[in-house]
C-alpha cells in the first residue's frame, strides 16, 4: 500500500520540528502521536498537518501548543501504590546503607511522582542524605511540579493511593488547602533539582541510586526505549536501581542483560555489579 | 469492501461484555487466521482477569496485550486495565497512558481508529452491549477507512446504548445477534 498523505504530513511535521527546535519525536510510538496530532489539529482549527508545520515554522509560540499535544500529561500521587510500597520495603533498606543518595524521576510531568519520593523518603528518613533530580521536557509541566499546586478534588484520590502505599503519616501534612487548590509544602523541594532533560536527545548527568521512569517509555518505539534504558544503565551506580511503569519492561531490550529482577511484579530492577 | 480479504478483528464491549463475548470468543477455531483486538471497559485500579477467564473457555490463544508486542494471528489481546491499546503500522501493539476518552480506558474509540488505520479495508469491526457511546465514532472510521462494520442488534443485547449509538453514527453496519457475528467472524477469515 502507497504511504498515506497523512502519513507523510505527520514525517515531515515532526522533521521540522527537530530541525528548528531539536524536540525529537520521530521514533516514538506512531499511533498515539498520530492520535494527538489529529487532536490538536482539530482543536486548534488546522486544515492539515502541513499547515501546523509552516505555523510552527515560522511562529516559535506554536512550540509550546505542540508540545502540549504530543506529551502527555497524565499523572497522580503513588500512582500504582504497589509499586511505593515495594519502593518502601524492598529498595529503601538497601538505600539506607549510603551515606548520600541520589534519586532521578525521569519523565517526572507535574510532579505527582517526584512529591510521592519525597514523601516516602521523609517518612523513612532518607530524606536529608538524599538528592532527587526531577526531569522533563515539557517546561510547562516542570514548572507545576516546581510550584506544587494542585487541584483539591483530585486529593481524595492521592491520600487513598498514599494509604495504600504503606504511608506512615497522613498526607494532609504536607499540603496547605485554599480557594480549590491544594499547596505542597515548599519544603518538600528543599532536596530537589528540576531540570529541562530528553531521554531521547541528552546524556547522562549523575551517578544515582535510583532511577524512575514510569510511563514515559510506553510512548517510544523500541529504538528509543533501549537508547532510554542504556541512559538508565550508565546513570545507575552499580547494584542501583531502576523502576518502570506496570506495563513497561526490560524484557525485550539489549540491556536485559545488565540488570536483575528486584521485585519482578512491580517493574522494579537492579543493576548488576559485573 | 467485498472481496477485499480480511487481515484483523476488533471488538468493543462494556456492560454484559463476560457473556457476549462467551458466545463469540469460543467459537473461533484454534487454527483462526487473524488477530482479535478486544476493549472491554474495567475498573482501572481491578487487576483484569479477563484474559485468563477466557484462555480457559477459547480455542484460540487469549492473553492480556503487552506494550510493543508483534501481532499474531488466531490470538485474542485484551486492553488491560487502565490503559489504552493502539496498533502500529509496523503490526505491533502500543499501549498508552493518554486521558480517558469519554470516561473509557481503554477506549473502544481509540482502539477501532487506529485499527482502521493501519487495517483499512481489511479490518472487521465488532460493538457489542454497554451502556455508553464509546466505539460509535470508532466504528464510523473503520466503515470510512473500507472496513466491515458490526454492531450488535441492541434489542438482544444486555445494555444497548452502546450498539445504538454505533448504529447511529455508522447506519450501513451490519445489525446481527451474537450468534450471527460468531458465525460472521468465523466466514470473514476465508474471505
Ligand atoms: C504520562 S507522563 C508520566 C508521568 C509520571 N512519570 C507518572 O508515571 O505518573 C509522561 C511524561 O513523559 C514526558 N516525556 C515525554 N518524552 C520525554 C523525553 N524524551 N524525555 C523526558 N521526558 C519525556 C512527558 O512530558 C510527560 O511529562
Amino acid at each position: 500500500m502507497p504511504e498515506k498523505i497523512e502519513d507523510i504530513e505527520i514525517q515531515l511535521l515532526l522533521e521540522a520540528l527537530y530541525q528548528r527546535y531539536h524536540y525529537d519525536f520521530r521514533n516514538y510510538a506512531q499511533a498515539s502521536v498520530k492520535r494527538r496530532l489529529k487532536q490538536a489539529r482539530e482543536q486548534m482549527g488546522f486544515s492539515s498537518f502541513s499547515a501546523i508545520q509552516e505555523s510552527l515554522l515560522h511562529d516559535p509560540a506554536m512550540l509550546g501548543r505542540l508540545l502540549g499535544y504530543l506529551t502527555v500529561q497524565v499523572s497522580e500521587m503513588f500512582r500504582d501504590p504497589s509499586y511505593f510500597r515495594a519502593i518502601r520495603e524492598k529498595v529503601v533498606p538497601h538505600l539506607r546503607t549510603y551515606p548520600s543518595v541520589k534519586v532521578w524521576i525521569a519523565g517526572c510531568s507535574s510532579g505527582e511522582e517526584l512529591y510521592s519520593f519525597v514523601i516516602l523518603f521523609r517518612e523513612e528518613g532518607l530524606e536529608q542524605r538524599t538528592l532527587f533530580y526531577a526531569t522533563d521536557i515539557n517546561q510547562d509541566a516542570l514548572a507545576k511540579a516546581e510550584t506544587g499546586i494542585y487541584d483539591l478534588d483530585r486529593i481524595q484520590l492521592f491520600t487513598e493511593n498514599h494509604r495504600k502505599s504503606g504511608g506512615k503519616s497522613s498526607l494532609s501534612d504536607y499540603y496547605s488547602a485554599a480557594y480549590g487548590k491544594a499547596s505542597f509544602d515548599k519544603s518538600l523541594r528543599k532536596r530537589v533539582v528540576f531540570s529541562d532533560h530528553s531521554l531521547v536527545t541528552d546524556a547522562v548527568f549523575a551517578e544515582m541510586h535510583l532511577v524512575s521512569c514510569r510511563n514515559v517509555l510506553i510512548y517510544f518505539d523500541p529504538v528509543l526505549q533501549d537508547r532510554a534504558l542504556g541512559l538508565f544503565k550508565d546513570s545507575l551506580a552499580r547494584r542501583g536501581f531502576l523502576g518502570l511503569g506496570a506495563k513497561e519492561s526490560l524484557r525485550f531490550s539489549d540491556h536485559a542483560g545488565s540488570f536483575t529482577d528486584c521485585v519482578r511484579e512491580e517493574k522494579i530492577y537492579q543493576k548488576l555489579a559485573e | 469492501m467485498t472481496g477485499v480479504s480480511a487481515e484483523a478483528v476488533v471488538i468493543g464491549a462494556s456492560a454484559g461484555a463476560v457473556e457476549a463475548l462467551s458466545v463469540i470468543l469460543p467459537s473461533l477455531p484454534a487454527d483462526y487466521r487473524l488477530p482479535v483486538f478486544v476493549v472491554v471497559h474495567v475498573p482501572p485500579d481491578v487487576k483484569s482477569i479477563l484474559a485468563e477467564l477466557f484462555q480457559a473457555k477459547c480455542k484460540i490463544e487469549v492473553r492480556e496485550a503487552e506494550d510493543k508486542e508483534p501481532i499474531k494471528g488466531g490470538t485474542a489481546y485484551f486492553a488491560p486495565a487502565d490503559y489504552h491499546l493502539l496498533v502500529e503500522t509496523d503490526k505491533s501493539l502500543s499501549l498508552s497512558n493518554d486521558e480517558a476518552v469519554l470516561y473509557s480506558r481503554p477506549s473502544v474509540d481509540v482502539l477501532f481508529e487506529s485499527a482502521a488505520d493501519v487495517y483499512g479495508p481489511g479490518l472487521v469491526a465488532v460493538v457489542l452491549t454497554g451502556a455508553n457511546q464509546d466505539g460509535a465514532r470508532g466504528l464510523r472510521a473503520v466503515a470510512d477507512a473500507g472496513g466491515r462494520a458490526i454492531a450488535q442488534e441492541p434489542e438482544g443485547a444486555y445494555a444497548s446504548a452502546m450498539p445504538k449509538a454505533a448504529i447511529a453514527k455508522c447506519p450501513h453496519a451490519r445489525v446481527l445477534s451474537l450468534q450471527e457475528i460468531a458465525v460472521y467472524l468465523q466466514d470473514v477469515e476465508k474471505v
